[in-house]
């Protein structure tokens, strides 16, 4: 025997669940295990407080990936005056909340270590690489937009105008950029140093360092630490997170733990509802089956039953026939020895003449 | 359009064929629209609202209202109970014809339709919900397409095969029943991956199980509703039987529906305690989730009961329809009307009257092949070649 039964057994458990309980290292979907990132991955540190909403970031990120001029430059501050998130052609945008002085907040895709997105997508086109960054290919979207309703942080959008051919798109973390060891378009554009990358685990013990050293400048709270499983991107502020629009009731539940519970009722379905529903047809065939049995008794047994009875009832009625027959026999007899006797006095020797 | 066969020139022009006809003719303009200038040309949808009417309407109370067909051809094949004999074909072919629907509806909503099938053929996403619908859907429309398959074939006069398939009946339902108990859930389940996003008191993690067991009922009474339309207008197609049954099959469904939401309710209840979510329920939302709950499902439930009680068939037929208005109601709640609740007004979700109109086209669709089909094979008759299959 080359193979054990244990090992079978769990053979058959990997093909049933393997799949969907996730295997643990490709990142890619629901992982019932935790997974705390890949090792040495890379990550950007966003420090609200030091940024100045120039803009520059945003150029570079049209630079970088190509995408089409916007309608106002990039030099034109005034779009700061409304709130905008990411479009199809824009990864990332630049906020302005206004307190007691402007504070600016760049948004783009977090790169969470366990993506909603990916876990969502039914066609895997959705990977989270060794390197930090989330990356979509396009040759296997369906164009489902599931990864959009999945997404806590209201990023991935959609070419709504293209007919044949649309995509989903986001920021890649210029993946292609990190692979050649350079840093991400807009953190190399920055000149406020509000962006500052590396790997992600060296990024969270700086960010800290940063709150203790200057406790006045910052909240307590390192954002995208463990938000939603935890980010790829962090970001440290002055003031609340919520009072930027950055969510802080998205729980530390990464996406795939919110789905692990109904995908694992799947094969309590697929192994318990045959046998069940199975239960109850043979129930529900033998209930038949005995009920009929039984009528049948019934049956045969009434059709004794009055058969008997009338058998009876009809020797009854023969018994009474033949008395009454018996009876009016003997009246008669009775009678016409009466008449006799009245027309003879000596019936006796009537008798021995005739 | 409709009057294909035998009926005669003559009744061509019946307001039911100009309406319908106006219907296919505007749908096929917005067939095309979708087709050459995408989705943002019909649709109101955005980057914060992917889904719309499509999903919310076309493909969540498209599955859940062809529930239909795995409650009853279990409650006749599996559970014994020979009186809904008659109640299992229209009930089969309107599942069907559902499913289809809501797959031709899938191609109107994804980017890249032709991809569909790849999802199970090309790039398994086994950790996506969505794949578990794509496949269940997949699978469950090929058992309800073979499970209709007698009536054709009766129809053609294919004797040998339809035994053959006759003799699949019972394996065919119970992977009917596991097939739907995996997808309604699933579909509830969608949302789980955003509880940032669905109201608090629609969110729960019993989400799937909202879904099946209101699946039930749904089933039964789009059985009960479909039947009143078809007694209305398609009642000389109906034989003696199906008409002796109907009262019996319509108490039935009613009695068990109202059964079947009352424990839908306790779920709910409890639903709402494990969340502690009692305090929303003072709200504006909440007074809009009473609504929902007790408006459209407790209220309903009274009145299925009541006409079983007093054997009314008029308060039964009400109270289907007011269940599955509640039914459509829940699921635009959930996918729609409660969901990115946060989000400004402006920002915010109403369906184009082009989204709306494609998803009337598809429902007309549907209604003209159901009349086909009905007119012609032994759906809501049986075949006099074949009596009690």
């Amino acid at each position: 025997m080359g193979i054990s039964r244990r090992k079978f057994i769990g053979c058959l458990g990997a093909l049933a669940l393997g799949q969907a309980a996730g295997v643990p290292g490709t990142a890619k979907g629901a992982a019932g295990k935790e997974f705390s990132g890949w090792p040495d991955s890379l990550g950007v540190l966003h420090d609200i407080t030091k940024c100045i909403g120039c803009r520059q970031c945003e150029s570079a990120c049209h630079r970088v990936n190509n995408l089409p001029a916007p309608e106002t430059a990039f030099d034109d501050l005034s779009v700061l005056d409304q709130k905008r998130r990411t479009d199809a052609d824009v990864f990332t945008v630049v906020n302005r909340f206004d307190s007691d002085r402007p504070v600016f907040v760049k948004t783009q895709c977090n790169h969470c270590l366990e993506p909603a997105c990916a876990s969502a997508c039914f066609v895997k086109a959705f990977e989270k690489t060794p390197e930090g960054a989330v990356v979509y290919d396009e040759s296997l979207c369906v164009g489902c937009r599931y990864c959009m309703v999945a997404c806590p942080f209201n990023i991935p959008a959609y070419e709504y105008h293209k007919a044949l051919d649309p995509r989903v798109t986001k920021c890649t973390l210029c993946h292609p950029l990190l692979k050649e060891g350079k840093r991400p378009g807009c953190v190399d554009a920055c000149p406020a140093g509000a962006l500052i990358s590396g790997k992600r685990d060296e990024l969270i013990a700086y960010a800290w360092q940063r709150i203790q050293t200057f406790p006045e400048r910052y909240v307590s709270h390192v954002y995208g630490e463990h938000e939603m499983g935890g980010t790829s991107w962090l970001y440290l502020s002055g003031q609340p997170f919520s009072r930027m629009g950055m969510r802080e009731d998205l729980g530390t539940k990464s996406a795939p733990e919110l789905t692990a519970g109904p995908l694992s009722a799947v094969p309590i379905v697929v192994g318990l509802w045959p046998v069940l529903l199975t239960g109850v047809y043979a129930i529900s065939k033998r209930k038949e089956k005995i009920a009929a049995q039984e009528k049948q008794a019934a049956v045969e047994q009434a059709v004794v039953q009055s058969r008997k009875q009338a058998q009876d009832q009809l020797e009854t009625l023969r018994k009474k026939w033949e008395q009454e027959k018996q009876s009016a026999i003997n009246f008669e007899v009775k009678k016409a020895l009466e008449e006799a006797a009245a027309k003879d006095p000596e019936p006796s020797q009537t008798k021995e003449d005739e | 359009m409709t009057d294909n066969g035998g009926q005669t020139v003559r009744k061509l022009w019946t307001p039911f064929n100009v309406i319908v006809g106006i219907i296919l003719a505007v749908g096929g303009v917005l067939t095309l629209m979708r087709f050459t200038q995408g989705i943002g040309a019909v649709t109101n949808l955005d980057n914060n609202n992917p889904w719309g009417v499509w999903i919310g309407f076309d493909l969540l109370c498209g599955v859940a209202l062809a529930a239909g067909g795995y409650v009853t051809s279990a409650a006749c094949y599996i559970f014994g109970l020979k009186r809904y004999h008659s109640a299992v074909r229209p009930a089969i072919l309107t599942a069907f014809l559902g499913y289809a629907l809501v797959v031709l509806a899938l191609h109107y909503d994804v980017g890249r339709p032709w991809r569909l099938p790849y999802p199970i053929f090309v790039s398994q996403g086994t950790s996506s919900l969505l794949f578990e619908v794509g496949l269940c859907v997949f699978l469950y429309l090929t058992v309800l397409f073979i499970e209709f398959t007698p009536a054709a074939f009766e129809w053609l006069g294919l004797k040998k095969i339809r035994a053959v398939v006759v003799k699949l009946t019972l394996i065919l339902t119970i992977f009917g029943v596991v097939l739907s108990t995996l997808h309604q859930s699933s579909l509830g389940a969608l949302f789980m991956i955003a509880p940032s996003k669905l109201h608090p008191l629609w969110y729960s993690n019993y989400l799937p199980v909202y879904f099946f067991i209101s699946s039930m009922f749904a089933g039964m009474s789009m059985v009960i509703f479909e039947s009143t339309l078809a007694h209305r207008y398609l009642s000389r197609h109906m034989d003696d039987t199906h008409h002796r049954q109907a009262f019996g099959v319509a108490m039935g469904f009613a009695k068990a529906a109202a059964f079947v939401m009352v424990g839908y309710l306790s779920v709910k209840l409890v639903g709402i305690a494990i969340d502690g979510h009692w305090q929303y329920l003072t709200t504006g939302w909440g007074m809009w989730y009473l609504v929902e709950v007790i408006g459209c499902v407790a209220l309903p439930a009274v009145l299925f009961a009541m006409g079983v009680r007093e054997k009314n068939l008029k308060f039964v037929r009400w109270a289907a329809a007011w269940t599955v208005f509640g039914i459509v109601l829940n699921r635009l709640n959930i996918s729609m009307i409660a969901f990115n609740y946060h989000l400004p007004s402006d920002q915010r979700y109403f369906p184009s009257i082009m989204e709306i109109g494609t998803s009337v086209f598809i429902v007309t669709l549907g209604i003209v092949i159901y009349r086909f089909v009905t007119t012609r094979m032994p759906v809501l008759h049986e075949h006099p070649d074949y009596p009690a299959h």
